[in-house]
This record gives C-alpha cells, sequence and structure tokens, in this order.
C-alpha cells in the first residue's frame, strides 16, 4: 500500500484505491450480501416490510430442498454440468496436445486463429447455429436420414441438445488452458518414456496428464461453472423435460414474482459453484494464481 | 510403417475432420440459410436462392434498436473498465506476496461467480436503492465482472515493466504524476487497446448477465434470442453472416500481419 503512495504520490494513489474500493465493495460485496439478505427474508407485501413477519430464516432455502421437481432439477444440472465439463475435456484434449506438442508454428498460429471464430460472435448466434442444425425438418436430421442411419426424424432439442450447444460453445475455455499446460511440457520427457517402452495410453496417463493437470482443472473448473450458470443453450436447445436450474431462477424473478425465492435460489447455485470450483483447485493442487493466466 | 500406427493415424485424421466440422458446420449452415426462402432458417429443403433476408434484416427496426442499445452498453462499459481495471492492477502489483494472493483471489472471484447469479445480485441491490433495470444496470452489472479480465491483461503487461525508467524520469525533475502520463500510461497503451477491445466484445456478447439487470431495454442477444422465441426469420442468419464474414476478414488481416511482422523478424 505505501509502495503505492511512494510510486503515484497521494492524489493518484488515493484515486486508484478509491476506484478499486468502489469496485470490490460496491460491484461485488454488496450486491451479493444483499442477495443473501434477499435470499433469508420472506417475500412479504410491501406493507409488511419490516413488520413482525419479516425475520431472517432459511425457508427460502428449506422450499428448493423439500421442492421434488426443483430438487431434481437442481441435482440434474449439477451433474449434467460436469458431464459438459467432460465431454468438452474429452473433446478438447487431443487437439490441444497436438498443438502443443506437434504441430509447426505455423499450423498452431492459424488452428487457433480459426478456434477463435465461432467466439467472437456471440454466445446467442452460436447457440442458434444449433438450434438450427437441430431442427426436427433440419440439416442434420435430413442429413441422417439420407444415408440411412435413422428411419425416421429424432428429436434432438432436449438433453442431447443442450449438451451439443453447451460443449461447442465452451471449447475454447477448456482448450487454451490445457494447450498452455501441455506447451511447458518437454518433448525429451514424452520420447524419454517412448525409448523405456511405455505406451502412447500410458505416456498420456502417467507422462502428459500429470503435467497438465493445472491446465485441466482451470478448464474443467470453467466449463463446468458456465455450463451450470448458462440460460441460453437450455432456454433455445432444452425440451420441457429438460429445464435448467437457471430456468427456475428466471422463472422465480419474472413469472412468479417472488424474488426472495429466487435469490435464495441464486444464493445455492454460487455456493454450489464456488465450492466445485475449490474443491477442484484444492484436488488438483492449484492455486487460484493459476487459475487466471 | 506398422499396421498399429497406421490404424493411429487413420484415427488421428479422423479426430481433425470430426474436430473442424463440429466446429464449422453449425456456423456454415446458419450462414447459408440466409440465402434460403425457407421462413424458417434452415437448408433443407432448398426453397430457392434469395437476398430477400438482408432486405428483411435491413428494415427490421428493432433489430437495429437493439444494436444500438448494445452499442451504447458497449461504449461506458469501456470507459468504466479501463481506468477502474488499471487501477486494480496497479494496487495489486504494489501489493507484497500474502496480501497480493489474497487480493488476487478476491479480484478474479467475479470470473468464477455465474453469469445469472452477478445480474441477480445487482439487481437486488439497486432496487433497495431504488434503481430499476434498464441500460444503468447493465453497464453496472457487466462492468462488475468485465474488468477482472482488463485487470489480468495490464498486469501481464506490468510484469514487463522496467521501473528504473520511472527512477529516471523522476530523476529528470519529472513530477509523480507526469511520470504515470508519459512514462507508465505510454507503455500500457497495447494492454488498454487490446482490453478496451475485449470489454467492447464481452459486453456485446453477454447475455446471461444481461438478462436480469435489462428492465425494459433490449440489447442485441436478448433482441435475438426473443427472436428465436417469437419468430425466427433468416433475416437473425443475414446478421450472424455478416458478423461471421467481419470474423473472418479480420482474422485474415491478423494473420497476414502477423507473417509480415514474422517475415521481418526473420530478415533482421
Amino acid at each position: 500500500m505505501s509502495d503505492l503512495y511512494r510510486r503515484f504520490g497521494g492524489g493518484l494513489g488515493t484515486l486508484f484505491l478509491a476506484l478499486v474500493g468502489a469496485w470490490l465493495a460496491g460491484m461485488v460485496l454488496a450486491p451479493n450480501v444483499m442477495m443473501i439478505d434477499y435470499a433469508l427474508r420472506p417475500n412479504l407485501p410491501p406493507s409488511q416490510l419490516g413488520g413482525p413477519n419479516d425475520v431472517y430464516s432459511l425457508d427460502n432455502i428449506l422450499y428448493l430442498a423439500n421442492e421434488g421437481v426443483h430438487r431434481a432439477i437442481f441435482f440434474k444440472t449439477v451433474w449434467a454440468s460436469a458431464l459438459v465439463a467432460f465431454i468438452t475435456f474429452l473433446v478438447c484434449y487431443p487437439m490441444a496436445f497436438w498443438l502443443a506438442q506437434n504441430a509447426t508454428v505455423n499450423q498452431t498460429a492459424i488452428v487457433l486463429l480459426a478456434l477463435t471464430i465461432p467466439f467472437w460472435i456471440n454466445e446467442v448466434l452460436r447457440t442458434l447455429a444449433w438450434y438450427i442444425l437441430l431442427a426436427f425438418r433440419g440439416p442434420l436430421n435430413a442429413f441422417l436420414l439420407s444415408l440411412g442411419i435413422i428411419d425416421e426424424p429424432v428429436r434432438w432439442y432436449g438433453d442431447g441438445g443442450v449438451l451439443a450447444g453447451m460443449t461447442y460453445a465452451y471449447i475454447l475455455f477448456m482448450l487454451f488452458p490445457i494447450y498452455n499446460a501441455i506447451e511447458s511440457l518437454d518433448k525429451s520427457q514424452i520420447e524419454a518414456a517412448r525409448d523405456l517402452g511405455a505406451s502412447t495410453w500410458r505416456i498420456h496417463w502417467r507422462v502428459v496428464i500429470p503435467h497438465a493437470k493445472a491446465g485441466i482443472a482451470t478448464g474443467c473448473v470453467f466449463t463446468f461453472m458456465l455450463a451450470a450458470g448458462s440460460y441460453v443453450a437450455p432456454a433455445l436447445l432444452g425440451a420441457p423435460g429438460s429445464r435448467w436450474f437457471t430456468e427456475i431462477i428466471y422463472n422465480w424473478f419474472f413469472e412468479g414474482g417472488d424474488w426472495n425465492r429466487g435469490a435464495a435460489y441464486a444464493l445455492v447455485l454460487l455456493v454450489l459453484c464456488l465450492a466445485v470450483v475449490l474443491i477442484t483447485l484444492r484436488i488438483a493442487r492449484v492455486s487460484l494464481t493459476e487459475v487466471a493466466k | 510403417m506398422s499396421a498399429a500406427d497406421r490404424i493411429a493415424r487413420a484415427m488421428f485424421g479422423f479426430y481433425m475432420v470430426a474436430f473442424f466440422l463440429y466446429l464449422f458446420a453449425p456456423l456454415a449452415i446458419m450462414g447459408i440459410a440466409t440465402f434460403n426462402t425457407s421462413r424458417f432458417p434452415t437448408v433443407t429443403p432448398w426453397r430457392g436462392t434469395t437476398l430477400q433476408w438482408f432486405d428483411a434484416l435491413w428494415s427490421d427496426s428493432g433489430m437495429w434498436q437493439s444494436l444500438w442499445t448494445s452499442f451504447i452498453v458497449a461504449f461506458f462499459v469501456v470507459i468504466t473498465v479501463l481506468p477502474i481495471g488499471t487501477a486494480a492492477a496497479l494496487v495489486l502489483t504494489s501489493l507484497h506476496a500474502r496480501a497480493r494472493s489474497f487480493m488476487y483471489a478476491v479480484m478474479v472471484s467475479p470470473l468464477l461467480t455465474p453469469g445469472v447469479v452477478i445480474g441477480i445480485a445487482t439487481l437486488v441491490l439497486w432496487r433497495q436503492l431504488g434503481v430499476g433495470g434498464g441500460v444503468f444496470l447493465i453497464v453496472v452489472a457487466q462492468a462488475s465482472f468485465i474488468i477482472c479480465y482488463v485487470m489480468l491483461m495490464i498486469t501481464a503487461r506490468l510484469q514487463r515493466f522496467d521501473p528504473t525508467q520511472e527512477e529516471a524520469a523522476l530523476g529528470l525533475g519529472a513530477s509523480k504524476f507526469m511520470v504515470f502520463r508519459r512514462v507508465l500510461l505510454p507503455f500500457l497503451k497495447p494492454a488498454l487497446i487490446a482490453a478496451g477491445f475485449l470489454a467492447i466484445l464481452q459486453s456485446i456478447e453477454n447475455y446471461n448477465t444481461t438478462l436480469f439487470v435489462r428492465g425494459f431495454d433490449t440489447p442485441l442477444t436478448v433482441y435475438i434470442a426473443t427472436k428465436v422465441r417469437t419468430g425466427l426469420t433468416p433475416a437473425v442468419n443475414a446478421l450472424a453472416l455478416i458478423m461471421i464474414a467481419i470474423t473472418v476478414l479480420g482474422a485474415i488481416a491478423y494473420e497476414i500481419a502477423r507473417r509480415r511482422s514474422a517475415a521481418r523478424m526473420a530478415a533482421d
């Protein structure tokens, strides 16, 4: 702190501290505290605010625990998000390995650039592309029908569509951390393992993956968090039977008109995500400093 | 080459083709559907080639209105996040080891918070203060996490800063403010431009956070998502196609510039 003042003088130093304070206190801490406050209070008409019924309780959170449908959707969102993270990892790992270890400088540059193209256009349009592709009378069904792989059109909207769209949307968040991690692995380690007779499978399992652990953990954590908090993919690619937890939250706010319960649900989602992030990082022994590269 | 190697090679080739097909086929189909007469955007069946959807996009006043809203939001987000993000990076780098890693965790925490939660938290706080959803809240909510990206990019650039430059300027009699303005800021300029660019993109592309704090204002992403629900026509595809075209041209220009500078480096 004193370094800051020594370097920039009183005026600028104070300005910088004020800006950072306004951000962390006003835009990060205060909103979250208010959300917790909302979550713990009952939903009352204005006349009863501050009255005898306006007391803190865990009712809104217990409501989620006791309401069977919402609870089921919550757990489904958790495991489906984990599944999205796992599938995204499977899709990205070979590409990340190839880019980091085998590709030439120009190949890497071109592929990385090409990879970013879908990500310059926004998530809604990326999801829309899948919405068009997976439509009941859409191109994918027409293609599979013409090949004779399926006999009648498949309803892709639902869990399958959501999974495909989400994996697509978060590829980059998985690929870049893993690529960065594998890139720092010395080629001679792989050669040494091969010379000692290790199979390809074993080289990856015992040499590459342990080395890239931090990158893999980072990619998985981000993908899980983004998937669990996603609204657009389930809203567009889902079906009534594949509702996502964020859709329930949205309904409490803008259709159910119970902001307190909505805030409680959002709080549960936040705690879940933070828990998954911290536990995953602890297991992989990665510090938060390494997460955001 | 052994049989096992050949199988491995074939599998890898198949993977590469599948990967890029997965990545680009949806975009290609979305783009091509722009030219199909069919009212619902698709490429099967092909009902005839047309350019009518570009006209439809041109005359879709709601689309332009929402694009304008997105630009306004992006503008205010940029002028909010650049000063705060830079200040955060400077405060962070002036801290010592323990305090620094703690502050770092605090400062990246919005990136680990789901977007919907950021939107909700902002919404309930400002309702308590009597402010409803709208452009102002969209800017506040988006800025709260876009600052993190700016902070990270400026911090990365600061690590390459040589403090003797500042000492030299101070030794020559410059005030601390002058040193900041004439030495540090010019050094940070490339990172500030890159961060500003990223902030604009992040702002325009955001949906999850914006959805909760938008009030009655409709930025582009919300408009498109609503269109999908209420009457999607290939006019949206025309917009997507234009955005893809700009992106591809930008990528090609970037690659040409990169090769030129690489060639220049090799020549030196």
